[in-house]
């Protein structure tokens, strides 16, 4: 079960921000254990405030490490759970062009996944405790990929508003705090530069289409524009460990700053298709030199990420299922592994 | 924040040529380019008939293959998986186009894939068994992989240009198939008694199969400097599943081959039960939207 | 000779790639594998999408032995210390030849 007590917000597609491990009461946890920790505390703080990594044998506080942890690892999740609503389509995919396209776009999150555990390893963690933490509900993942693909048109949609709004997120990201993190995220937005592409000109191509189509693109736009803007977690003023966050380099800005962003962005790409965004509140306001727009409804937000979103059962269970009818394949490698080390060293 | 951090996103409204999105999806039209017209003295319909048959086989196995995505027992074994899967993928779209031009009606790759029935596809049985666990995925995709193989390093000599380049590029994907299949089937034959069991039960599974793979048909005879006489690369396949059987530590089953529809089989276009829900599956979103483009 | 311990996990290893025009083997991340020729195998896989030409090194995490770069800190013994999970990825300076 996902709790939103534990949830701090900002969990783009890729992460974003994380929850702090430690109560937020506790204001910016010490390391309170001898006086050489202050030393090493204190050439922490200085890395960070040169705009320097922190690379993973330098000292850092513990918060700091298990938030790190926490964000990583989340954000891997979401790269595995994300390859599970994308590939609902791929044996329907209606051309074969689109249908190896779709398979390689699954494959890279595969491949985005497996980047960040090992980023999240340099930090002392291990990759089966931490998928661990996901089938049990303790690590969460972005909370998109809760939401059912309907129709072949939701998988142009998620390219265009879900790795849309997931952009919006990474490309701060690449300049993380965290020195294996923000190479990671360098490697992966390179890759996620063509997802984008692909999931647009789908719907450019359908938007031209037959009425079907175009009747299909616009339903998965209503169904996928709120919850994209959910991606960017709840508002500033219900996230309190911004402040730390963002004072270690971990998140480069708020939630409600890249929400704001992606609206501004896709408004226009929207207009170029030709499907209109399910707002009726959404105008731009030349004051503030933005688009306005209406009321997340932040309860069915909770709802998700508490566990009771559409599709989270069933994104753990099959996660869950490949893992454990997976055991005795892993088991069977590591057997025969072990046994051609004993007899290699018995020659 | 600056615009420049942007750029790859608001970059997706520009007007771009580009047609090649995807990493290793190439081009629109799989043979662009190329000269496909039939050399002289071969049998332009047994020619198609023939592309199709190795297409098919291509295009079914791929698609159980993409049926295991998200659920392989480790995320490495994801885009091992996921490589394969493509790159026979690749094969069917070429094979198709090539069937195309040489029937002549002006049938491309996705109508010959979406819009063909049940009974006019040309795929050898092994192709569309569905995998009950991962031990039928290794074992199938071996013994696939080494005949396929076999055939194609044969073609590569073929009389018809086109086919002989298909066949060149192929081989290098299949060898790597092959190679990793063996190794599976190699730990799982030699890893814990469980997964010996698994292994060697899997083997039964599919091993009725196996014959239709080497029979003789009349499309191949009616290609003799064309096509790839399956009985001729019976003994090299032997070799090598006994090679990887006995590094794997399994026994050869011993069980009768499938017996035949009235004699007829997968390349007469009478398959199995599951291949109706299979068409159903890999169709449905074309059909539905038969005219359209995507 | 005692038996090896039979792990069900697939051990850590690191993954050093060489490019075509590269003079050396870069650290590009780790994965997980059974043993040596599926780390590679998978390497090839995920970090160079089976491009040819390209040099791969595997190594299990457990044989690499790493400094700290930044050697101002106490805490940790000098060079040579035995890495608990991972090397430290540290740039070659670039006037360092044939590095």
């Amino acid at each position: 079960m996902l709790t939103s007590r534990a949830y701090d917000g900002g969990e783009g597609r890729t992460g974003g921000t994380v929850a702090m491990t430690a109560p937020p009461n506790t204001g910016f946890p010490e390391d309170e254990t001898s006086d050489g920790t202050s030393e090493l505390r204190a050439h922490f703080d200085e890395t960070l405030d040169h705009g320097r990594r922190i690379e993973p044998r330098d000292w850092m506080p513990d918060a700091y490490r298990s938030t790190m942890v926490r964000q990583i690892a989340q954000h891997a999740h979401s790269e595995i759970i994300g390859m599970q609503p994308e590939g609902n389509w791929i044996t329907r995919a209606p051309s074969l062009r689109r249908k190896a396209i779709l398979i390689a776009k699954v494959q890279d999150e595969a491949g985005h996944g497996m980047y960040l555990y090992s980023a999240a390893e340099t930090l002392g963690a291990d990759r089966a405790d931490l998928t661990a933490k996901l089938i049990g509900g303790r690590q969460k993942y972005s909370s998109i990929f809760n939401y059912p693909t309907l129709t072949y048109a939701d998988v142009g949609v998620i390219g265009w508003l879900v790795d849309g709004a997931a952009i919006c997120n990474q490309v701060p990201l690449c300049r993380s705090s965290y020195g294996p993190y923000a190479r990671a995220m360098i490697r992966i937005c390179k890759e996620e530069s063509f997802h984008q592409r692909q999931g647009y000109e789908l719907l450019m191509t359908m938007m031209r289409g037959s009425a079907a189509q175009r009747a299909m693109v616009q339903d998965a736009t209503n169904r996928f524009w709120w919850p994209s803007l959910m991606m960017f977690g709840p508002p500033d003023d219900q996230s309190p460990n911004t402040a730390q966050s963002m004072a270690w380099g971990i998140k480069r800005h708020t939630n409600d700053e890249l929400r704001q962003r992606f609206v501004d962005m896709t408004v226009p790409q929207a207009d170029k298709l030709g499907v209109t965004l399910p707002d009726e509140e959404l105008r731009w306001n030349p004051e503030r030199g933005h688009y306005d727009f209406g009321p997340v409804d932040w309860a069915e937000f909770t709802a998700v990420i508490k566990g009771y979103g559409p599709c989270n059962a069933q994104r753990i269970a099959r996660r869950q299922a490949a893992h454990d009818e997976g055991a005795w394949v892993r088991g069977a490698a590591a057997a025969h592994a072990a046994k051609h080390a004993a007899r290699r060293d018995a020659a | 924040m600056t615009e420049d951090e942007f750029t790859a996103y608001q970059s997706l409204s520009e007007e771009t040529e580009d047609h090649r999105w995807a990493f290793g999806t190439g081009f629109t039209d799989p043979l662009e380019g190329i000269d496909a017209s039939v050399p002289p003295g071969v049998d332009a319909q047994a020619l198609g008939a023939y592309c199709l048959m190795l297409g098919d086989d291509a295009l079914i196995y791929s698609h159980r293959l993409q049926q295991w995505m998200t659920r392989m027992p480790e995320l490495e074994e994801e885009t091992a998986l996921a490589n394969v899967a493509l790159d026979l993928l690749g094969q069917a779209r070429m094979l198709l186009a090539r069937a195309g031009l040489a029937e002549g009606a002006g049938r491309q790759e996705d109508q010959l894939a979406f819009f063909r029935d049940e009974h006019e596809f040309r795929n050898v049985l092994l192709a569309e068994r569905q995998d009950a666990d991962f031990a039928e995925l290794a074992g199938r995709l071996l013994i696939f992989s080494a005949w396929r193989l076999a055939l194609f390093g044969r073609l590569a000599a073929s009389a018809d240009p086109v086919l002989a380049a298909i066949a060149a590029k192929s081989v290098q994907e299949l060898a790597y198939h092959r190679d990793y299949a063996a190794q599976w089937v190699i730990r799982l034959g030699d890893g814990t008694p469980l997964s010996h069991g698994k292994m060697q039960a899997a083997l039964g599974a599919i091993w009725p199969l196996v014959a239709e793979l080497f029979q003789p048909d009349p499309v191949t005879a009616a290609l003799p400097a064309v096509a790839a006489d399956p009985a001729g690369v019976r003994a090299e396949v032997d070799a090598v599943l006994d090679t990887v059987l006995a590094a794997a530590t399994l026994e050869r089953p011993d069980v009768a081959p499938l017996a035949r529809v009235a004699g007829r089989s997968g390349r007469d276009g009478v398959h199995t039960e599951a291949f109706g829900y299979l068409l159903a599956e890999l169709q449905s979103v074309a059909r539905a939207h038969p005219d359209a483009t995507w | 000779m005692t038996e090896p311990q039979v792990r069900s996990g697939w051990p850590l290893y690191e993954v050093f790639l060489r490019g075509k025009r590269g003079l050396n083997h870069v650290h590009v991340g780790s994965l997980h594998a059974a043993d040596p020729q599926m780390a590679l195998r998978h390497a090839r896989d995920l970090y160079t999408r089976r491009n040819e030409g390209v040099s791969i090194w595997v190594v299990a995490a457990r044989d690499i032995t790493a400094s700290s770069p930044d050697e101002k800190d106490p805490f940790f013994a000098p060079s040579g210390d035995k890495i608990y999970r991972h090397p430290t990825f540290y740039e070659i300076p670039d006037d360092v030849p044939h590095m």
